[in-house]
């Protein structure tokens, strides 16, 4: 049971190995019930979407209707909602939000991951425990001092204080990166130690090569947490409509356009597709940094 | 010769460890000041803000205990914390059972693995505004898709984000349909128990049922239990899905500047963060709000506990496991 958890999780198996058996009639049918319930599942979760996109293409007067399926695919419908709001400078601001975060991460996180997975001191598991005491903490719990501070500052009402903290600090980034690094065996520091390497030499030319699944890992996470927060933006860019990010404007754009069922899942179908292109393109770096911190958590 | 090593250190090791403690220092540094600034100076000011009375634009105003007192008063809080505390036993039970469910069919399938397991886990990367909106659609009463197919049965919809007993578990809904996080988490976990258990299960004649029930969920349970801790903290922490969800079911045209949609319908989506971010920065009653975060600190601190003593446990089951 402990050896399972401190395996480096392996990339989920496509198929199960299982022993080979003989068929019988009963296995057949367990076969088919099985592959059938796991096929339901499947579609469970993608009908939500399939509803959304059949929506959005419809027209104005069906969207209100009880109809599954559009009548005339509208597909400019999708054109058609950046003109009912800015939604091109929600995309810049989201843009903006989600790619400095992630920059300033790599920066700030990378370095202290290391020292936390392969450097040995004083205090270290203190550090890391408080790293964790940081990821639990319900992001409202410090709202009130922080805003009050960037308030101060007059950066309130501009993405700066979503962006800064991560040049500095992410709790999570840090953690899951620890979590790669420690996969990587310790010999290979200590070899390039030998070899006169700097700590920073180390990381930068040893750890840093070999943990890049992971780095790319985190950095999606990273970039799809930003993109998708609300609370952050809620609370910093609220009052300032020009600097709002999509998520922030998604949920205005349906109570402003509340009978425009079409134009709103045009939206919110339009919000969705970074997060699937990044899967699609990075499938085992998702599956592999999400295994991560369940199992090795 | 042994004696030299153990008596003082030669030059070079001590520089070669001032070193080390530069290095160490050097790479913490961001992380140390980011922790400073955005943790523990808030932590400190939150608790001292939670004594006084301030608004923002005068200077805080020390009134002792009155924002701890006024909580038993504010019928609005107690009306928060039991929604919270709903999510937090429903949700925490429905989500770890339904994830559990879904790995465990998956795990089972021979073909077609990949593309399940996809279809299960994408939604979960949707922005929670995003998800929010599809429920709130798909949902709808009147000729919404899940209407329409209950109609077909003869059966009628709950008016799910505007009737109060029903706007909660539509958020459960959408939370269920997010979890494909824990999903792959538990799946991993499956797949990684030694395929040797499951035979001498079998040699002993256990069924499939009875092979998951006592060699599966045991050998799981560590991840089972990480997946309980994670979901109360995701409970604890609800806030976009109540707001989005009650602003939608609302029809309120302006979610920034109004009031009237937070915890639509009826106060049922009204969780204890979305109070905690209508008293500090709708009425800008920052004192309250202050408190509030106080007690929402004191109680993630107790959940965090709990994680962090089981991973103590793992890691010192490591360092003495054979396996490890």
């Amino acid at each position: 049971m402990t050896a399972t958890l401190t395996k480096p999780p392996v990339d989920v198996p496509a198929e199960p190995e299982q022993p080979r058996r003989k068929r019988s009639t009963g296995s057949f049918l367990n076969w088919v019930a099985t592959h059938a319930i796991g096929l339901a599942l499947g579609l469970m979760f993608a009908t939500p979407v399939v509803f959304v996109f059949l929506t959005a293409v419809m027209s104005d007067n069906q969207a209100f209707t009880a109809d599954l399926w559009p009548r005339e695919w509208h597909w400019e419908n999708f054109v058609e909602v950046f003109d009912k709001a800015p939604l091109f400078q929600y995309l810049v601001n989201s843009l903006t939000y989600s790619l400095l975060a992630t920059l300033g991460m790599l920066i700030s996180s990378i370095p202290a991951a290391y020292a936390l997975a392969k450097l040995k001191w004083r205090g270290r598991n203190v550090a890391f425990i408080l790293v964790i005491g940081a990821m639990m903490l319900p992001p409202q719990v410090v709202a009130v001092p922080l805003y009050d501070t960037w308030s101060s500052l007059g950066l309130t009402g501009s993405l700066v204080p979503l962006i800064a903290p991560y040049f500095l600090f992410d709790a999570f980034s840090i953690f899951l990166l620890r979590q790669f690094m420690l996969t990587i065996p310790q010999s290979y520091v200590d070899a390039a130690r030998v070899d006169g390497c700097s700590e920073f030499q180390a990381l930068v030319r040893i750890i840093v090569p070999m943990a890049k699944p992971g780095i790319a890992a985190t950095a999606l996470f990273c970039f799809l947490f930003t993109w998708n927060d609300y609370f952050g933006p809620l609370l910093y860019t609220g009052e300032v409509k020009d600097q709002w990010t999509l998520s922030l404007a998604l949920a205005t754009f349906k109570g402003m356009h509340i009978v425009q069922w079409n134009s709103s899942m045009a939206v919110t179908f339009l919000t969705m597709i970074p997060a699937v292109v990044l899967f699609v393109f990075a499938q085992k770096s998702f599956v592999k940094g999400i295994t991560f911190t369940g199992v090795k958590g | 010769m042994t004696a030299t090593l153990g008596a003082r250190p030669a030059p070079g090791r001590g520089r070669a460890r001032a070193r080390h403690r530069l290095a160490v220092l050097g790479f913490m540094a961001p992380a140390i000041i980011g922790f400073v600034l955005f943790f523990l100076y808030p932590l400190i000011a939150t608790v001292v803000f939670s004594f006084t009375k301030y608004d923002l634009i005068n200077a805080p105003e020390f009134t002792g205990l009155d924002n701890y007192t006024f909580m038993f008063k504010d019928p609005l809080l107690i009306k928060a914390i039991t929604n919270t505390l709903w999510f937090v036993v429903v949700l925490t039970i429905a989500r770890t059972v339904f994830a559990l469910g879904v790995a465990s069919v998956i795990a089972r399938l021979k073909t077609g693995v990949g593309l399940i397991r996809t279809l299960c886990y994408l939604p979960s990367l949707a922005p929670p505004v995003a998800a929010t909106l599809v429920f709130f659609m798909v949902m709808r009463p009147n000729g919404g898709p899940l209407d329409t197919f209950l109609g077909w049965f003869g059966v009628d919809a709950p008016l799910f984000f505007s009737d109060p007993a029903w706007a909660k578990p539509g958020i459960t809904a959408i939370m269920l349909w997010i979890s494909g996080d824990l999903m792959i988490i538990i799946l991993a976990a499956i797949l990684d128990v030694p395929q040797e258990q499951y035979e001498a299960a079998e040699l002993d004649g256990a069924g499939p049922v009875r092979r998951w029930w006592h060699v599966t969920l045991p050998t799981i349970s560590p991840v089972l239990l990480f997946g309980i801790v994670n979901s109360v903290i995701l409970a604890l922490q609800l806030f976009t899905q109540a707001v989005v969800a009650g602003s939608a079911g609302s029809g309120a045209a302006d979610a920034t500047g109004s009031t009237k949609y937070l915890g639509f319908p009826d106060n049922s989506t009204l969780t204890f963060p979305v109070y905690l971010y209508t008293q500090g920065f709708r009425y800008f009653d920052m004192g309250y709000a202050a408190a509030m975060a106080t007690v929402l600190f004191v109680i993630s601190f107790a959940v965090t506990i709990v994680l962090v003593q089981r991973m103590r446990k793992n890691s010192t089951a490591e360092e003495g496991g054979p396996g490890a």
